[in-house]
């Protein structure tokens, strides 16, 4: 019952900071939206079993990237979002993003594995250690991880290196 | 306590994921754009996580890390050229960047 | 036994005295060119007559002989029939005739040219063309099946070709060599379908394979195959209606005329149907159609040249004509009395002509008979070897005409296949025959001058021409001395020799005639003497000598009263206008525009600039794809996620 209520609760927290983003003037409002986003999700990810992923999307998500993207909208004075024409091609556009997500629907809700997920056959009904994950992370996974490590380091040199100012 | 349905989940992660297309599409702020692709991801991660749970496999939690590692060193980069566009031009506008017109 | 395995050697002189005198002839002086076109050909008729002294001391059984060198074509080898080609050339008796006519007169004609050419232009190519001719000539004659009979036929007509447009720079001769190689293109045609039937048929081309089994074939295939090939010998042997372009073929040098037109190309059709005597005989519609061809042939020709000027023309008109008599003789089943016209023709036309040559040569280029008159006492020996060839063609008993013209009508007139209607349009053209001849003559070589005595210096010809004519005229008389005993009661030597050729041809037993009573060898050459074609050579010679000797008013009065038909045969029944009118000009028409404009213009440049202005327009479609719009580019990504998730969801079945 109350993790109905709970996910209810979360649910429309989350469409209504996505719908926000959407509709903000400054861009800073969209940031804040996005924040209360995945703060929404960090819950949402708790009432499925996995706390250390919600931590880790509190830490990372909102707490590095959504302050990055603060800071240079606060450092840049980035101005306001101007009043877009609307464009025609947005008509069609949204049809196909509606198509989309029909389709992603019909997927979940007819295929045969949604069906077997839906039985909830093989659902987990305690929540995911932290021990088994990392152990998985650092076994079965190594290699992604440690790429990932290089990725980031030629994320830092490449953000350092097109931000400079060329002297 | 009731176990709730994955697909509601999955409803979720896929309207989070649709509204995060529509602002990518229609926004013009390049950091609004941005901001677009990093709700994107993050319903990604919901389905994932949602998945995760009912196949009782802890390998979606893994790539949901992932995500988040790779998400993280995206923001870094465009951000950087974020920041690069605003000292060369002045403005934020995504439309009038068009450089790569032919 | 040497050069009857090796006769490619008579062939392969000519062939390599032709590619010396073309690639190199440039830097020669004319007796270099000389020594290798004539001697070229000196040495393949000294060959030819070895091969033949080799000939006759074979056995009978081993006669034809035959001689493959190597493979040339080889298709189908799993097959029943697979289709076989060897280079193979052969030798009989027919070809023995050939090769000794064809390399004979052949070398004469080149050391006649070497003293009419003497003066012209190019004159080692003139040689290199003659010595190619002669190289595809005696391949056509010693092929021993029907692929490398074609070589050489196609050959010919490529030579005769490059020779009749020799003055290349004058626009009727470029024509002429053009009509000449087009219209026998046609009959070419007819032919390469029958050969195409013949393997069909046979399964083979090979001539020693294939007549052994005529006698297992239906008439008709057989009369149709035999009527393909003779369609490729109406249009090389110049008969109805394709005759157009020999007339227009005396455009080419003089020598030309002699050898290619008169003396061997086109008797290449008379030898082919020769050849292939046994499917002829077994098919009595296509021989009653050959002969029907060559008896129409030869009088409609004769009749044309009864009123034509030009002295080529009228020998033109006249080779026509003796074609087609040769064609009425195989169509009448006397292969023999064919091929010996042929021969004795070699002789007196290629005499005519040469001498023709000589009259033009002395007149300085002049060829209009109406501007000559009175050479008789100025050029002799041109004169008196003329003289004996128009005797020799109007049939005058002693003369070698006679003896080839007599045997064939009188197989016309009482031999197996006789037919009176082709005996009687046979006579009928000897009689124009022998008076347009001798009206040639006498308008030539008597009466007075009808020109310029100040300005035509009349000269006789230099002894490399005047040897070659006295050689033929010597010929004219004596070359068909071989039938002579027959006039006796006696055989003819000629046809014996001939017989293993023709022997499918024969007439059997019931067919001939019972001899009558035994004639006494008086009797024999009386009736041979008192016969019609003798009755109308003489009679011809008497009208022509009336028309332009004793009387010369007539002409001119007689084209007056039947001005009409006068016109008609001086404008060869307007039959080059009427091929105009309904052959050439639609074919221009379609070809400038339905083939240009519509197919060549429309579709296949549609096609070709089709395929660029698409390939222009899609990417200047395209191209609106990159419009340095982000955005834009963001909504193509967007449309490419979705459809790749439908493929996926859709088409691959991921969720079903």
């Amino acid at each position: 019952m109350i993790a109905i209520l709970l996910f209810m609760v979360c649910a429309a927290l989350a469409v209504a900071g996505a719908v926000t983003l959407i509709w903000a003037k400054e861009p800073i409002h969209s940031a804040l939206a996005l924040v209360l986003v995945m703060v929404a999700l960090a819950v949402l990810y708790l009432l499925l079993g996995a706390p250390f992923i919600a931590a880790v999307q509190i830490i990372v998500y909102a707490g590095a990237i959504m302050v990055l993207f603060v800071f240079v909208i606060m450092l840049l004075n980035a101005g306001v979002e101007e009043r877009t024409n609307f464009s025609k091609l947005a008509i069609p556009g949204v049809i196909l993003a509606g198509a989309l997500l029909l389709e992603i629907a019909h997927w979940m809700f007819h295929s045969a594995i949604g069906h077997a997920l839906a039985n909830g056959a093989n659902a987990s009904t305690t929540e995911a250690s932290t021990y088994e994950l990392s152990e998985m992370l650092f076994k079965q996974y190594l290699f992604p991880f440690e790429a990932t490590s290089i990725l980031i380091l030629i994320a830092v040199l490449g953000a350092w290196v097109l931000a400079r100012k060329e002297s | 306590m009731s176990a709730i349905p994955i697909s509601w989940y999955l409803v979720l992660s896929a309207v989070l994921f649709g509204l995060g297309v529509v602002a990518f599409v229609f926004k013009r702020h390049i950091i609004a754009v941005l901001m677009s692709i990093e709700l994107m991801l993050n319903a990604v991660n919901l389905a994932f996580v949602a998945f995760a749970r009912a196949r009782g496999a802890l390998d979606g939690l893994v790539f949901v890390f992932f995500v988040i590692v790779v998400a993280a060193a995206e923001a870094a980069v465009g951000l950087a050229i974020v920041i690069m566009l605003a000292q060369n031009r002045q403005s934020m506008n995504i439309e009038r960047e068009n450089l790569l017109k032919l | 036994m040497f050069l009857l395995t090796h006769l490619w050697i008579i062939l392969a002189l000519p062939l390599l005295g032709s590619a010396i005198n073309g690639l190199f002839g440039k830097t020669f002086s004319k007796p270099l060119v000389n020594t290798f076109a004539v001697g070229s050909v000196a040495l393949s008729f000294l060959a030819a007559a070895e091969a033949v002294r080799e000939f006759v001391l074979l056995a009978p059984a081993q006669i034809p002989f035959v001689k493959s060198y190597f493979t040339w074509m080889l298709g189908g080898e799993t097959t029943a029939h697979p289709f076989r080609v060897d280079f193979a050339l052969q030798i009989d008796q027919l070809t023995v005739v050939m090769l000794m006519v064809v390399t004979f007169v052949g070398m004469l004609i080149h050391i006649y040219s070497t003293g009419y050419m003497a003066h012209e232009d190019g004159y080692y190519r003139f040689f290199s063309y003659l010595n190619l001719f002669m190289f595809f000539m005696l391949t056509l004659v010693t092929g021993a099946n029907l692929i490398v009979m074609f070589v050489g036929w196609e050959g010919v007509g490529l030579c005769s070709y490059l020779l009749i447009g020799f003055y290349f720079l004058k626009k009727s001769a470029a024509d002429a060599g053009k009509k000449a190689f087009i219209v026998t293109r046609i009959g070419d045609f007819g032919f390469t379908v029958g050969i195409l039937m013949v393997f069909a048929t046979f399964g083979t081309v090979s001539f020693g394979e294939i007549f052994p089994q005529v006698s297992s074939i239906s008439t008709p295939v057989l009369t149709t195959i035999c009527l393909l090939l003779f369609a490729g010998a109406i249009g090389k042997s110049a008969q109805l209606p394709l005759y157009v372009w020999l007339p227009d073929a005396m455009e080419g040098p003089t020598p030309v005329s002699a050898l290619i037109h008169a003396a061997t190309m086109v008797t290449a059709g008379v030898y082919m149907v020769a050849r292939m005597n046994p499917l002829f005989s077994r098919a009595p519609a296509a021989m009653l159609v050959v002969g029907i061809v060559g008896a129409i042939t030869a009088f409609y020709s004769a009749t044309i040249g009864l009123v034509q000027t030009d002295i080529k023309k009228v020998l033109a008109y006249s080779t026509v004509s003796q074609l087609g008599y040769m064609f009425l003789a195989c169509g009448v089943g006397a292969y023999a009395s064919g091929i010996f016209h042929l021969m004795t023709h070699a002789f007196f036309k290629g005499l005519l002509f040469l001498a023709a040559g000589s009259v033009i040569h002395a007149m300085g280029g002049e060829q209009d008979m109406r501007k000559m008159g009175g050479l008789r006492k100025k050029i002799p020996v041109t004169y008196w070897t003329m003289l004996i060839a128009t005797l020799a063609i109007a049939g005058i008993p002693g003369f070698a005409g006679y003896f080839s013209k007599d045997a064939i009508l009188e197989a016309a007139q009482s031999g197996p296949h006789a037919n009176l209607i082709l005996w009687l349009l046979g006579v009928a053209g000897a009689l124009l025959t022998s008076f347009y001849m001798f009206r040639l003559v006498f308008l030539t070589f008597f009466g007075a001058p009808r020109y310029d005595e100040h300005k035509v210096h009349v000269h006789e010809s230099p002894k490399n021409m005047t040897v070659p004519l006295t050689i033929l005229a010597f010929l004219s008389i004596f070359g068909g001395w071989f039938a002579a005993p027959k006039l006796i009661g006696g055989t003819d030597y000629f046809e014996k020799f001939l017989a293993p050729v023709f022997a499918s041809s024969a007439p059997t037993a019931d067919m001939e005639a019972a001899p009558a009573e035994a004639v006494t060898p008086a009797v024999s050459l009386m009736h041979a003497l008192v016969s019609w074609p003798v009755a109308v050579g003489i009679l011809g010679l008497l009208i022509a000598w009336y028309f332009y000797i004793k009387r010369p008013d007539i002409p001119k009065k007689m084209a007056q009263s039947v001005h009409a038909l006068y016109l008609l045969l001086l404008n060869k029944y307007y039959v080059d206008e009427i091929y105009a009118a309904l052959i050439v000009r639609p074919l221009l028409w379609i070809s400038a525009n339905v083939l240009w404009h519509v197919v060549d213009e429309g579709a296949i440049d549609g096609v070709v600039n089709g395929t660029a202005s698409v390939a222009r327009g899609s990417g200047s479609e395209l191209r609106k794809i990159q419009s340095g719009n982000t955005r834009s580019y963001a909504a193509w990504v967007i449309v490419g996620a979705v459809g790749f998730t439908a493929l996926l969801v859709g088409l691959l079945g991921v969720a079903h």
